[in-house]
């Protein structure tokens, strides 16, 4: 009889003699195991190269049975343009990163990859904080929110947070650009929908296609998993609402 | 024969990773080394090869990184504030062990004209974490071009990221160039480089890591299995890989030191001097890292003074006294004894040779 793999630990998660460092209810897990199961539903297993940044995310480095690249925090986006104009069509050049590591120290590499329309497909995991240094403003801490840089709340002298999604959906190169989350099985199984077609964009040689996906990081945020759900529906999404903001079949 | 063109030492270099294999450039522009990236820029494509202008050095070196890690030969040039930019790429580069060439075409701090101050900076290693690359000094447009097989060569060999330090004078330069294929020793097969799983012989992931002994690879499961491998890869470098010219030292009581275009300088002085009957010599570091300490050690101790000429104030000068240990007198001739005191002066070798009459 043939197997079908229905629930469980995604086959290409690696069955590795680590500790997992991720805190409880941390949603990096989550996302790592949906790209585990997005590259192996496309059958893309064999020809993907996953590039990582630095931040709890690099984790995805280690645990993902496909070849993967560590690099420096914020330059996936010059790494993997090099390594697809180097490796061609064929091989699925992906990067996965954190929101500090794709739009501030890496905001270079991501905007001139994205304007270049390199093709590849970046996934950007949002927590609105630097989770791996001790939850200090990012670039995407929203208005009010207190990190470790911004004890009183996130006001106007910190400056504005980037909606990735809607920025990068605005340059001309990109092809693809969609925001989801893991707040329900529903959101769950969209953004996993968002996630093939932005590999599909790369795998037509569309162009740049980029995925935020808002994550929790209960650590940092100081709340249990479950409160950690409920501040992502009530304060992110509505300043990072749920959607696709570029869907092209060709770059004009 | 093979081709010979009159070219800048900027396109040698072109010519010389085409030699190599090279497949893929990336770069900025900085002035003096604007001529190289546009050599690539045209030669380069239409040859199939990669070619791909960054947003900034540390776009650079991090695409050079992309390049490397999938095996192919790849390559950027720089000039020294750019250089200063990929600093963070180098370290990561070296813990890697991603091999590559990064050509330095030196300025004089922050002018566009020529000197060598980045000497310190290249063989110290400018970034964090205690790496050293290997640094190879050409003096000729010839030299550039062949240089550029044996870095791609010695970079394969052990893994590591190879600086070519050129320089304003020797990338402007217009000389003949023989466009000749050197010949190496065979090399290891990459079989770390990540391309899909698909190209795995053994069908087993492969991993490239910034954080080689923190996040485990299959040849460093700890750091300090890490540091002691690259420890032993240092060493065995130091041991086989020194490289320096020489000239008349058999009986030299003076001995001139001096790399890239300033060793053709003192050559003149040389002459000159050999003419007037003194007895003097003339070192040539070709390798700044490694640099040839046993050479230095050795005329020490027959109680020859040393000249070191630099077009700085004084750098390589450091690693001349180390070598000597105290048992010898080292003087300088630096950027400050140019023939005129501005951007446009340059070390003579009438200066070199009053010098040399003066310590004698
Ligand atoms: C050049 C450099 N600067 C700073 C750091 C320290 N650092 C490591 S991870 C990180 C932030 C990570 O935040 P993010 O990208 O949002 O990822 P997260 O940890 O939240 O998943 C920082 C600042 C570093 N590793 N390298
Ligand atoms: S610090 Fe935050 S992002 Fe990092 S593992 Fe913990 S919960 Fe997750």
């Amino acid at each position: 009889m043939e197997e079908k793999w229905i629930a469980g630990t995604p086959k290409l998660w690696r069955d590795i003699p680590l500790i997992i460092p991720f805190c409880p209810g941390c949603q990096h897990g989550t996302a790592i195991k949906a790209l585990c199961e997005v590259i192996d539903e496309l059958g893309m297993e064999n020809n993907s190269v996953l590039v990582v940044g630095v931040g709890c995310n690099t984790m995805a480095s280690v645990l993902v049975n496909v070849d993967s690249v560590m690099v420096a925090h914020g330059r996936p986006g010059d790494v993997a343009s090099a390594m697809k104009r180097v490796l061609g069509k064929d091989t699925m050049v992906i990067t996965w990163q954190g929101d500090g590591d794709t739009l501030a120290i890496g905001c270079e590499p991501t905007v001139h990859a994205a304007a270049r329309s390199e093709n590849i497909t970046t996934f950007m995991v949002n927590n609105a904080n630097y989770g791996t240094t001790g939850g200090q403003l990012a670039p995407t801490s929203v208005m009010g929110q207190v990190t470790t840089t911004s004890p009183l709340g996130r006001t106007p002298s910190h400056g504005y947070p980037i909606q990735g999604s809607e920025f990068l959906g605005s340059l001309r190169g990109v092809a693809y650009s969609a925001r989801g989350a893991f707040t329900s099985p529903a959101n769950y199984q969209k953004t996993k929908k968002y996630m093939k077609r932005a590999l599909g964009k790369q795998k037509d040689c569309v162009g740049y296609s980029f995925v935020e996906i808002l994550s929790t990081c209960p650590a940092n945020w100081h709340m249990s998993p479950i409160e950690s759900l409920k501040w992502i529906e009530e304060e992110m999404i509505p300043q990072f609402p749920l959607g696709e903001f570029k869907n092209v079949d060709k770059i004009e | 024969m093979a081709e010979k063109l009159l070219i800048q030492g900027n396109e040698a270099i072109g010519w010389g990773a085409l030699a190599a294999d090279c497949k893929a450039f990336f770069g900025y522009p900085i002035t003096p080394q604007n001529e190289a990236i546009e050599w690539f820029a045209r030669e380069f494509p239409q040859r199939g090869r990669v070619f791909l202008q960054s947003a900034s050095e540390c776009g650079s070196i991090n695409m050079l990184h992309g390049g490397a890690v999938t095996g192919v030969r790849a390559m950027t040039s720089t000039s020294g504030p750019g250089w200063a930019l990929m600093q963070e790429g180098m370290s990561n580069l070296s813990n890697a062990e991603l091999p590559c060439i990064i050509v330095l075409v030196q300025r004089g701090w922050n002018t566009t004209r020529h000197a060598q101050t980045d000497y310190t900076s290249v063989t110290q290693g400018g970034g964090y974490g205690g790496y050293k690359t290997i640094v190879l000094a050409p003096k000729s447009g010839q030299e550039l071009h062949d240089f550029m097989q044996l870095g791609f060569y010695l970079a394969d060999k052990y893994r590591t990221p190879v600086v070519i330090l050129s320089d304003a004078i020797l990338g402007q330069m217009m000389e003949s160039v023989e466009l000749q294929t050197l010949d190496f020793e065979p090399l290891p097969e990459k079989d770390w480089a990540v391309t899909g799983k698909k190209d795995s012989k053994d069908g087993n992931r492969r991993f490239s890591s910034i954080a080689q002994g923190m996040l485990p690879t299959p040849r460093h499961p700890n750091l300090c299995s890490f540091w002691e491998d690259y420890k032993n890869k240092l060493d065995s470098i130091k041991e086989n890989e020194v490289r320096y010219e020489t000239s008349q030292l058999d009986d030299a009581e003076f001995i001139l030191v001096a790399f890239g275009y300033v060793a053709r300088v003192c050559g003149q002085a040389l002459l000159w001097a050999r003419d007037k009957g003194l007895k003097v010599g003339l070192i040539r570091p070709i390798t700044l890292w490694p640099f040839p300490s046993k050479i230095f050690e050795e005329k020490s101790l027959t109680g020859a003074k040393f000249l070191v000429v630099e077009d700085n104030m004084g750098q390589m000068i450091e690693d001349v006294k180390l070598s000597v240990q105290g048992r010898a007198e080292v003087h300088l001739v630096s950027s400050l004894d140019r023939h005129l005191p501005i951007e446009e002066g340059a070390i003579y070798p009438e200066k070199v040779l009053e010098k040399l009459e003066e310590i004698i």
